[in-house]
Formats: structure tokens, sequence, C-alpha cells
């Protein structure tokens, strides 16, 4: 794996997080013999076509049958494969829920499951091909790890991590082509321990994935304003950095959470289940997509229309922290 | 055609297995008491199961991991009381094992859990995953050209699951010959008949549209499932193999047989004795 160097980190941003995973299982393809990459008819739309052309016999494609992918994944990872189902997230995670739970949580068959064009990023396809609800139903899989790179080379450290994985991964991956750059040069990644991207005082802002980026840039914003605010990357939503939450608790005088993902059962329900046992703790904003179906659009319209930019979270996030604010 | 009398050795041999099993299998459901048992769909599997694992599958108990063997998938997870009596006639752990079924916290629950250790190769209990998965497993069978046959059984009520015709459609596309799929069609599910429940139509001419070689037989026949198990090993055909075995669900007890009511049930002592009275006197 090349190092990160702000030359990469424009490449893998200007391939998304889809485009930096086939770089990436590219990679893996040319050191492991028993990698298998599977598709359910979306090779093309998972930037697969050169792997398919590169690697045929790591290559299969299951036809629109994410039920039977699963499962077939988890019969060739008993026999040693080390295989990657893909898709669209929004089929895995819910068409193949079930065989997610058995296949891969009970049995605990090391599969890695790559669910592309999560959240909003599916945009004018619509809602049915949004992937809101996918980490809620991930996580709550006993045995399954659950992570959310926050840009395109995040992206290809999490595969290339996830290739050596002993258990089942579930990855999401989110945005669009010419995704923003959170990371330029090299920095320690491992499932599990959240990356501190920026100190502050006031505020504590976790986010994952996509919202990464937007809540840098929403913590600039309000250093303007005059609130001091850290940033945390929570990259793996479960297992959960709780140590790094707590540590965060007690730093600041509020958390946020940020999420591309419905606001019931994502990052902010798992760090809500954390420190509302944690004796002390701050209040707690939760930023995400309202409970509810969208008005269509394109990706940036739809980020808007839930709240989701940069200026609209340090908008709430001023609002909550400003006068009277009770911790 | 003459039947071919030169194996009758191991076909007395298999019947007799497969009487202590189902002796074993009614043992095990009284002892589960009022927890109960999946009587019907257990018994249904008795000759199948006994043919499998006493005259077909490549097995060493001693070395359950062992690379080359065959593999089986129970994907009918509530058949357990053949498959775990198969399990203990075939050496890969003792019948005083048996006493743990359904007992709190043990290995041998009402869904077999998978345990490579006791020859147990998955899990299973939700319908319609075992043929998938064992897809996957012939799947690599073949990409490492290896020997050994992956063997699938599935009931015919779990048929109703569209993953079931999903992994047929995958098994055809592959060329997966070395997959062996087996009905247990006993005609009956929780609900009743199961052409009452959903009408599957010309159930053979399903498998063979989806390109599968398909054999029916009568499923508590050892000649003919032995002889249905051996055609699939040497026929040249690349094509995976379903035979269809016409069952009869509860079959040995009469008062079971073809009664959906014992598709799950608990046994009286009475009933316990009558049932191992008839096993005991038919033969």
């Amino acid at each position: 794996m090349a190092p990160l160097t702000p030359l990469n980190a424009r490449i893998y941003s200007k391939l998304g997080q889809r485009g930096s995973f086939s770089l990436a299982i590219e990679e893996v393809a040319a050191q492991d013999e028993e990698l298998v990459v599977m598709t359910a008819d979306l090779t093309t739309l998972t930037g697969l076509t050169r792997f398919k052309e590169k690697y045929p016999g790591k290559f299969l494609n299951i036809g629109i049958a994410e039920q039977n992918m699963i499962c077939l994944a988890a019969g060739m990872a008993k026999e040693g494969k080390n295989v990657f189902v893909t898709t669209y997230a929004n089929f895995l995670a819910m068409r193949a829920y079930e065989q997610i739970r058995i296949q891969l949580g009970y049995m605990q068959f090391p599969v890695r499951v790559i669910g592309t064009g999560s959240g909003l990023a599916m945009g004018m396809s619509g809602n049915t091909h949004y992937g809101i609800e996918d980490i809620a139903l991930m996580r709550a899989v006993p045995g399954l790890m659950v992570v959310s790179p926050a840009d395109g080379a995040e992206t290809t450290k999490v595969i290339h991590e996830a290739a050596h994985y002993p258990g089942p991964v579930y990855v999401r991956l989110s945005g669009v082509m010419n995704t923003p750059i959170v990371y330029t040069e090299e920095y320690p990644f491992a499932f599990g321990k959240a990356v501190r991207l920026r100190e502050g005082d006031d505020v504590a802002v976790i986010a994952t994935g996509t919202m990464v980026h937007e809540s840098i840039r929403a913590a600039e914003l309000l250093k303007e304003k005059g609130i001091s605010a850290s940033v945390l990357n929570m990259h793996t939503i479960k297992p959960l950095d709780t140590a790094a939450i707590r540590n965060a608790c007690t730093r600041s005088n509020l958390i946020v959470t940020v999420e591309e993902h419905s606001i019931i059962g994502g990052l902010g329900s798992a760090v809500a289940e954390c420190i509302s046992e944690t004796a002390g703790s701050p209040r707690l904003l939760r930023i995400g997509i309202p409970d509810a179906f969208q008005k269509v659009g394109d990706y940036r319209y739809l980020l808007e229309q839930n709240g989701l930019s940069a200026p609209q979270i340090a908008e709430k996030i001023s609002i909550t922290f400003g006068p009277g604010f009770r911790s | 055609m003459p039947v071919d009398r030169s194996n009758d050795d191991e076909i007395h041999a298999l019947q007799d297995r497969a009487k202590r099993m189902r002796e074993t299998a009614l043992h095990m459901a009284f002892s589960a008491g009022s927890n109960g048992a999946h009587l019907g769909g257990g018994l249904s599997l008795i000759e199948i199961m006994a043919t499998l694992y006493g005259g077909v599958l490549h097995i060493d108990p001693k070395n359950p991991e062992w690379d080359d063997r065959d593999r089986f998938i129970l994907s009918k997870g509530h058949g357990v009381l053949a498959y775990y009596p198969a399990l203990v006639e075939a050496g890969f752990f003792p019948s005083e094992d048996l006493k743990k079924f359904e007992v709190n916290g043990n290995y041998l629950p009402g869904h077999p859990i998978m345990n490579m250790k006791k020859g147990i190769e998955c899990s299973s209990g939700s319908l319609g995953m075992g043929l998938s998965f064992g897809v996957g497993v012939a799947l690599t069978g073949k990409m490492r050209n290896k020997s050994y046959h992956t063997y699938v059984v599935l009931g015919d009520g779990e048929c109703d699951e569209g993953t079931v015709w999903e992994a047929a459609m995958s098994a055809s596309h592959f060329h997966l010959n070395n997959l062996i799929a087996i009905v247990d069609q006993n005609q009956l599910q929780y609900d009743g008949v199961c052409s009452e429940i959903m009408d599957m139509g010309d159930f053979k001419a399903k498998w063979e549209s989806f390109g599968w070689d398909a054999t029916e037989i009568d499923g508590h026949d050892i000649r003919a499932l032995l002889h249905a198990f051996r055609c699939c090993l040497q026929t040249p055909v690349l094509k995976p193999h379903v035979i269809i075995a016409r069952t009869v669900k509860g079959k040995g007890v009469s008062f079971m047989e073809n009664k959906k009511e014992w598709h799950h049930g608990s046994l009286t002592q009475k009933q316990y004795e009558s049932a191992i009275a008839e096993i005991r006197g038919v033969q």
C-alpha cells in the first residue's frame, strides 16, 4: 500500500470512497491468493470493471441475489477464502439482513461486507436506494464490526485492514466522487480507535464517515464565533471507542454527534448509550437525518435538506451552546 | 429389472442403523419433556441420514476437519432428531452426549450450532440458507480442484423460500456437479399440506428447469437411496443433483404419521412407550 501523501490523497478524493475501495482491493488481490470479490450485478457501479479484467479468477458475479451472495460468501469463507461482498449498502444491510445475522454474525465467518452508496449518496435514485438505516441494523448484529471511513484515503486503510481482520466486517461507503479530503498524510489507523483530528475545549464533535469533513469545517466556523470545538473521527461505530468518548466527556461541556444516517440507531444512538451510563456526562446533541423519507434530489441538496452541511452543523451547535446553555 | 442383491448386507446394516436412530430420536424427544421436539420432520429423515452417514459420506470422525471430507449441511435445521443420532452412529460424539439434547447451555439444541469438532458443519434453523451456503462450499471445492462432495438436506416446505431458488440458479450456473441436494419431501409443513399452503406445482420439473439433474425416489427405501446417491457420484453430467425423497412425516409411529400436529410436539410416557413398541415390532 502506497504511503499517504497530499498527491495520492487528491487521487483518492477524486475517486471518492467507492473508487478508493476499488483501488485498494486490487492491491489486496495482488498479495492474497485466497481473495474473492463478489458483486450482485453491480460490477461497474462498484468500480470493479478493471478488477474483473485483471483478476477474473478472484471475481464472482452472483446476479441480483444479495441473500444468496451472503450465504455463498460464508460457505467460501468456511473453506478458507477471503471474501469481500459488494453492492449498494441498502440492499446488503436490509435485503440480506438475516443472512448477515446468521451466516456472518452467528457463525463468525470473516466475510467483508462492503456497502457502497450509503447515506444519501444515491441522490436522484431516490429513497429505495438510500442507506439511512444500515448502521442501526448492522450494529445490532452480535459479533459484527461496523466501520465508516471518513474519506477516500481512510477507505483504502479500512480495506487493507479488513482483509486481515479475523471476524466479519460491515464497511459503509458514502459520498460521491471528488469527495472532500480529511487526511493528507500518514496517520495511525486501527479499528475501534477513534482519531482526534482537532483540539477544542467547549464542544466535542464526534463524527463518522462523510460528516467528519463537514464537522471539521463546522468547527472552523464555530471558532469564528468564539466556540472551541474538538473533532473526533469515530470511523469504527462498533466496537465503539468508549474510552475516547469518556475522555471527551471530561474535557467538554457539550457532546455533538454528526452522521449521514438516520437519527435512530446510528452513531448518535451508540454515543448516547455510552454517555448515558457515564456519571456526570455533558449534554448530547445528535445531528443526523430526521426520521423521514426524503424528497428526492442530488447529494448536496439532500445534505442541506437534512441540515448536514458544515454551516448548518455549526449553526445547530452554536444555537445549542448559545446563551442560556446548561450542560 | 431384477433387483441387485450384491449389497444386501450393507442395506441390512443401514436398515438396522435407521431403526436404532429412530428409537434414539424418540428417546431424545421424550427426554426433552415439555420443551418438545420436531418429531415429524425428524422421523421422515431417518433413512436419508442413516444412508448418508452409513454408506455415502467420506468422513473421518477421528479427524472431523479432514480437508478432503465430504461436507454435509442440514439446511432444514429442525431435522436434528435424525441428525444428532446419525452423528452418534458415525462416531462424532458418544450417545451419552444426547442427554444434552435441549439441555440449557449445551451444544445440542433444537437447531444445530456449527461445531466442527462434533462434525456439525453449519448452524441452521432459519430456513432457506443451507443450499446457498453449500453452493459456496462446493464452488470453493471446484476452484481448488478438490474431490469432496457437498450434500445439503432441505425440507419441501423450506422450498417456499425464494433463496432456495436463488441458490438453485447459482449452483447450475457454476456447474456444481459436486453438489447434491436431498429434499425430504414429507408433504407437510407447519400449517398443513404443502400443496395447500403453497402449491409448488411440478416440483421435479422446477429443479430441472433450474438446470439440475433430478431424481425422485422413496425416501424410506435405503436401497433406492443408496442407488440414487451412487448415480449422482457416477454420472458424467455436469449439473448439480437433487434427490427428491418422498417420505412420510412422523414415519414409523402410526399415531404421528402424516399428522401436522406432530411437526413439533411432546411425548407422554404412554405415547413414548407405544411408539418404541411399534418401532421394535416393525421389521
